[in-house]
């Protein structure tokens, strides 16, 4: 039922390892609400907190001392652009959560900055997402979400919090800061779900 | 209105080019006949999805550039080189070609005319659209929220929006309700008082407002603008959530 729009011919062809609806991109665009918060390594802590109220907390250097994974994949961002084999080191977050006791179906993501997001647990487990600090073989910047991002490739990168500080692992699924103005609460971008009612 | 506008599900519709004006020799913009459009938030985007007659379609989201206005919208397009969108909508269509949208999106860059706090609008280049949706919404509504726009471009040339934005200010100006600020990065006008440069930290205090008028704070325009700006902004102590963000970069569309 789509329109055809005179005169216009296009430059790219359907391209199978890009979702529908995305286009490619060589640079890495930044994309945040708000001004870039600065957090500096030696006060940054990352806590995750159980549906029972259990905390555990990493320091910078707990956080090194973890195994780490290279790994390489396809960003998706809802506005449209794809990046595609991106080199990310970081910790899994299988590895992060080992001793974690919980029972939990869903986290809600806490960034520096006061920015939240939602995810299903099942989402971050079995080697799909990561405690991300390193883009390209060097420190992640802070406009990229430096000095530690959550990476989940396979959701459309605003699940991928910038500047993380907390996970909290709940019974309920708690939408998070875009989830509640308009976007996706799932974001599956081979899906297109980009807004509610997608 | 514009708030359920938000929430409902985002159908694609079929956007008629009314008219196109120049803005720039880079910028246009084209008023679209959208006969279900519900309104929209100033600040807010549409996606934009080109089909060519092959049945290849790309899309984009671009900002709203007018007040809000049951089945209208307006885009102004800056044609970004290299762009596969943009020089479609910034120079090929005509009154009566057609293409999709959806819309609105985005509930978070957003100004309401019941806000009555002082207003700070910091555009880079293209990134004066969204902010002009605020200050034609301003205007049309008869808000009296204060608002101060400062609006770095390379040179005059590049003003979009310049004779309304004096037109504006001047109705305006008796209660310096609102104040315009340019600041030319590559060239001057004849006259021009300090030589072409980026906006620094003395002229955004200068043009903006003190952090104690807890002003709300919009800041658009490339990455490298909004990052410097922002960070400028929280460094002269404007609290951080105080200051809303878009950003785009070369591949970004009109975000």
């Amino acid at each position: 039922m789509s329109v055809i729009s005179r005169g216009f011919t296009g430059r790219g062809r359907s391209d199978p390892s890009l979702p529908p609806g995305q286009y490619l991109t060589e640079d890495f665009p930044v994309l945040s609400a708000g001004p870039t918060p600065r957090v500096d390594t030696d006060r940054w802590e990352l806590t995750v907190i159980t549906e029972a109220g259990a905390r555990y907390s990493w320091s910078w250097s707990d956080l090194l001392a973890l195994p780490a994974e290279s790994v390489t994949v396809d960003l998706h961002c809802v506005t449209k652009w794809s990046k595609l084999g991106t080199h990310w080191a970081g910790v899994s977050v299988d590895t992060l959560l080992a001793e974690v006791e919980t029972a939990a179906d869903f986290v809600l993501v806490r960034s520096y900055g006061g920015y939240t997001t939602n995810l299903p647990l099942a989402d971050l487990l079995d080697g799909q997402a990561w405690i991300a600090y390193r883009y390209d073989g060097e420190p992640l910047e802070p406009e990229h979400g430096g000095p530690v991002r959550l990476l989940v490739p396979h959701l459309y990168l605003w699940k991928s919090a910038k500047w993380l500080r907390a996970i909290e692992l709940r019974h309920d699924d708690e939408p998070g800061f875009w989830e509640s103005l308009g976007y996706h609460n799932y974001g599956d971008p081979w899906l297109e779900q980009r807004y509610w009612g997608d | 209105m514009a708030r359920a506008a938000v929430l409902g599900r985002l159908t694609w519709q079929v956007a008629t080019v009314e008219s196109a004006r120049t803005e720039t020799a880079t910028a246009r913009t084209l008023a679209l006949d959208v006969p279900d459009w519900p309104g929209h938030l100033p600040g807010q985007h549409v996606d934009v999805r080109l089909t060519a007659a092959d049945g290849y379609s790309t899309q984009r989201s671009y900002s709203i550039a007018n007040a809000s206005e049951p089945g209208r919208v307006e885009l102004t397009v800056q044609r970004v080189a290299d762009g596969e969108v943009s020089p479609y909508l910034a120079e090929l269509a005509e009154p009566g070609d057609q293409f999709e949208l959806r819309g609105p999106i985005g509930g978070y860059f957003t100004w309401s005319p019941v806000e009555p706090a002082p207003v700070l609008l910091v555009a880079g280049g293209s990134g004066i659209v969204p902010l002009m949706a605020m200050i034609r919404t301003r205007s049309v509504t008869g808000s009296r929220a204060p608002f101060r726009l400062i609006y770095s471009s390379r040179g005059p040339d590049d003003v979009i929006y310049a004779t309304e934005l004096d037109r504006l200010a001047a109705a305006d100006g008796a209660a310096g309700e609102l104040e315009i600020s340019y600041v030319y990065t590559r060239s001057i006008p004849a006259g021009w008082p300090s030589p072409p440069g980026r906006l620094d930290s003395t002229a955004l205090a200068v043009a903006g407002w003190p952090p104690d008028r807890e002003p709300l704070a919009f800041v658009c325009g490339p990455t490298g603008f909004v990052e410097a700006v922002s960070g400028l902004l929280v460094e002269q102590g404007h609290a951080p959530n105080r200051i809303k963000t878009e950003r785009f970069g070369p591949t970004g569309g009109a975000r």
